[in-house]
């Protein structure tokens, strides 16, 4: 079967040959799969978080589709009737009863449900860390920046499906979690009370919210994340990926397995161990066991109420934030007897707007204080780039606290210390963690590498000491093969770019803010090792010297 | 009537009227009132129960709670070392002694539960003695605690509205101020969950039977005992802490198994 051969001379032999040839000179698979199939992928672990989140994506699709077959929508009261005991009788609507028919009383229900929660929470667990692995490379570089806005987008996308998906079932948990978006929505000001209005269809919670959020929860959102996926994976291609740098890896190429059939075998396969990964945690481990919360009622608040993991920053927020400060209150009534509640709109909408505002428009701030508009397809080892890897992890910190508010009674609890030291503690890091992170990982990028030019220069230490004939003691260096020597020195070391003035002759505000940035960015920076001073440093006789010493001390042995 | 009528604007009319209100109020406080001691004074103890309570008292508990058990005396910030212990009842004894959280082994937040002090018998007696200081809850009766005469469902609606905001829905315990908890209610017996109800221990509230009737105490224990009987039908339960066990767990043992794999699978290239 050479290529070259016409498809109109072409006679296959074989019934199977035949189909596959009817098929392909309609449709054109073979150009297709030789187009795509040669696509060169680099392998890396780091690389397979999207992965991981396209599949369990698909989990979703699966296990969703399901739970759509039994699941009903309808706020209507009913009494429960089926088999779970501790409930019976009890008034309910019909999406909880729904719930609990799936969990008890259809066959597989349980499992099914479990598997969609279970892959929901690690579906956005691989995107965040997907999205952390894209930035601290540096891999949102141009021209990757669009598929990074469309990344956030769906980080923005995932976070809606979840909550939407955690809302359905109508228990007590959910409806706490609804009450809590209908306060933020009503401490919107002006307009928050009627716009709570028009999402409950009347005063909370109402009788139409649950039908509302299904609709968002298995068809707008699902297809809108579908879309940005089809973005996604097109820009991929478009782009080609990133490769860590190494030994023959350059701008210009991809240094990897071609999709087939070792890379599609791979990926196919991987499928199924996400697939088997999540089923064997939703099998064993229960989650979010409606029958325990009971019903939703407006009246009872359970203690340990919390939101799903990604949402927790949001409620941790509002657990930090103080209702006055000394004879300051965060609530009062403004003109025409509208009552502005900063004390729920700041934390609920403050530190969410700054992540994602500084996401979105990260690698934009990055190449305005750089200067930098080069195309980059090498990959930045994180402690090579200082400065972008403390932004982000002062991003994590801030993160990490706002997170761990949302569970600061079960911190209490657990580690036996006081519920308001814990607010404190935390209150305080909420403003200097994000500091302390920033200082300390530029720190330690700057010292890792240091300690890898150290290395470039005068090799590993062994830790033998050799004693020379002169009677002088040395401790033998190994130096690096060329291929780990590759990996530290082949990185930049952006410089600081000082303020220029315009064509005008003027430094204008901004220009004069971008230099400031930059200078605060890269004053302190480790140069890579530069070709001149690898030559210098074995010249002067250390490495080859060594080198003896290694083999004479191998040879009297 | 006509003639009650005319004398509306009678100068004594309002005071006649605020009479009324007065006595109508006071006699519905005093039936409540009684109702909540129905219970009380229902079992005696023998002269030697109370004795030999008194002599454990003195010996164990006077040193806090002060020779009679009229309390110590208040320090400068009306902090107290033990409060008066007349009038909280025998159930207010067994639930504290019997589950070792009296005597208290250190001064902190909450008196911790421990392993019992006393054996069942000795408790007894500090109860009898306590109890002859002054009427109050009284132990429950075998009756009110049978779990399998209660209503789990018309118990839950009951734990959601009145328990569920510190003890969590599962019944697994939550945090409160400065400290202090509720526990867990998994593994506690019938007896205790009713005197807690009825004696408010700690920073419990008290569930008298005018706001909890006793059946509703024992639906409320029914219920407690059928989620702790039944396991978690899911699987692992996590410690029934909610999302946050949920989260910890796919960021550490989900995530870790997925990075496994990961590293298995782009394992020798490049």
């Amino acid at each position: 079967m050479s290529a070259s051969t016409s498809p109109d001379t072409y006679q296959p032999k074989t019934r199977v040959g035949r189909i596959s040839n009817f098929v392909d000179t309609r449709v054109g698979a073979s150009s297709i799969v030789k187009e795509f199939g040669r696509k060169v992928f680099p392998d890396h672990w780091s690389f397979m978080f999207g992965e991981v989140a396209l599949y369990t994506f698909v989990i979703l699709l699966l296990s969703g589709t399901f739970l759509t077959l039994f699941f009903d929508p309808s706020m209507a009261e009913t009494h429960y009737t089926g088999s779970y005991v501790p409930l019976k009788g009890v008034e309910m609507s019909v999406a909880y009863a729904s719930t609990l028919d799936l969990s008890f009383d259809i066959r597989g229900g349980l499992f099914m449900r479990q598997l969609h929660h279970w892959s929901a929470l690690l579906f956005v667990a691989s995107v965040s860390v997907h999205m952390l692995r894209v930035f601290f490379t540096g891999a949102f570089r141009r021209p990757r920046e669009l598929n990074w806005v469309v990344g956030c987008v769906l980080l923005i996308l995932a976070l809606a499906a979840g909550f939407t998906g955690y809302s359905l079932p109508d228990d007590l948990l959910s409806g706490n979690g609804l009450r809590i978006i209908d306060g933020v929505i009503k401490a919107i000001p002006l307009i928050g009370t009627y716009l709570s209005m028009l999402i409950f269809g009347g005063e909370f919670p109402g009788t139409a919210i649950v039908g509302r959020l299904y609709v968002m929860h298995i068809l707008v959102v699902p297809a809108l994340i579908l879309l940005m996926i089809a973005i996604h994976l097109f820009m991929v291609v478009v782009h080609k990926h990133t490769q860590y740098p190494g030994p023959g890896r350059t701008e210009n190429n991809v240094v990897g397995f071609p999709v087939g059939p070792v890379y599609a075998a791979k990926a196919g396969g991987f499928f199924f161990i996400v697939f088997g990964i999540v089923a064997a945690i939703a099998a064993n481990f229960q989650i979010l066991p409606i029958w325990d919360y009971g019903p939703y009622d407006p009246s009872p608040v359970s203690a340990g109420t919390q939101p799903d993991w990604y949402i927790g920053f949001v409620d941790g927020a509002l657990r930090l934030m103080p209702g006055v400060l000394g004879d300051f209150r965060f609530e009062y009534v403004i003109f025409g007897g509208y009552t502005l509640s900063l004390n729920v709109l700041l934390p609920a909408l403050v530190p969410a707007g700054i992540l994602f505002g500084l996401m979105f428009t990260w690698p934009w701030i990055e190449r305005w204080v750089t200067k930098d508009n080069r195309e980059h397809h090498i990959l930045d080892r994180p402690r090579n780039a200082p400065f972008r890897t403390a932004t982000g992890v002062a991003g994590v910190v801030w993160y990490c606290v706002m997170w761990a508010a949302a569970s600061s009674d079960l911190i209490a609890t657990h580690f036996h210390v006081s519920l308001n030291d814990v607010t404190y503690w935390l209150r305080a890091l909420f403003f200097i963690g994000p500091i302390i992170g920033f200082m300390v990982t530029r720190r330690i990028c700057l010292a890792l590498q240091r300690k890898d030019r150290e290395i470039v220069l005068h090799g590993r230490e062994t830790g033998r000491i050799v004693r020379l004939p002169h009677g002088e003691f040395i401790e033998v260096h190994e130096p690096l093969n060329e291929y780990k020597l590759h990996r530290l020195v082949d990185f930049e070391s952006p410089v600081v770019q000082p303020a220029v003035p315009d064509a005008n002759g003027r430094i204008t505000r901004t220009e004069k803010l971008r230099g400031r940035l930059s200078r605060f960015f890269f004053e302190d920076r480790v140069a890579p090792v530069t070709p001149a001073e690898l030559e210098a440093a074995h010249s002067h006789g250390h490495a080859p010297v060594e080198a003896a010493e290694t083999k004479a001390e191998v040879t009297t042995r | 009537m006509k003639a009650l009528s005319q004398k509306r604007r009678h100068p004594l009319a309002a005071i006649a009227l605020l009479l009324m209100g007065l006595l109508v109020t006071g006699g519905l406080y005093a039936v409540a009132g009684t109702v909540n001691e129905a219970q009380a004074a229902t079992t005696t103890y023998s002269a030697q129960d109370i004795e030999e309570g008194e002599k454990l008292f003195v010996a164990n508990c006077a040193t806090c709670h002060g020779i009679g058990a009229v309390g110590a005396p208040e320090g400068a910030h009306g902090n107290q070392a033990g409060p008066s212990l007349i009038g909280v009842g025998a159930a207010a004894v067994d639930f504290q002694v019997g589950t070792g959280r009296m005597p208290m082994q250190m001064t902190g937040p909450q008196a911790q539960q421990k392993p019992a002090q006393f054996t069942e018998e000795q408790t007894t007696q500090l109860a009898a003695y306590v109890a002859s200081l002054g009427a109050g809850p009284e132990i429950p009766s075998e009756e009110i605690l049978d779990a399998s005469k209660g209503n789990p469902a018309e118990g839950g609606e009951l734990f959601r509205v009145n328990c569920a905001m510190c003890h969590n829905a599962a019944a697994a315990g939550g945090a409160l101020t400065r400290g202090k908890f509720a526990p867990t209610l998994s593994g506690v017996s019938e007896e205790h969950i009713y005197e807690a109800m009825v004696t408010g221990p700690q920073n419990m509230p008290v569930f008298n039977d005018a706001n909890i009737t006793p059946e509703g105490k024992r639906d409320i224990i029914a219920f407690l005992k059928t989620i702790e009987a039944q396991g978690s039908p899911g699987g692992f339960a996590l410690g029934s802490l909610g999302p946050v066990s949920e989260g910890l767990l796919i960021w550490t043992a989900g995530l870790g198994v997925v990075i496994a794999f990961t590293i298995w699978l782009t394992q020798r290239s490049s």
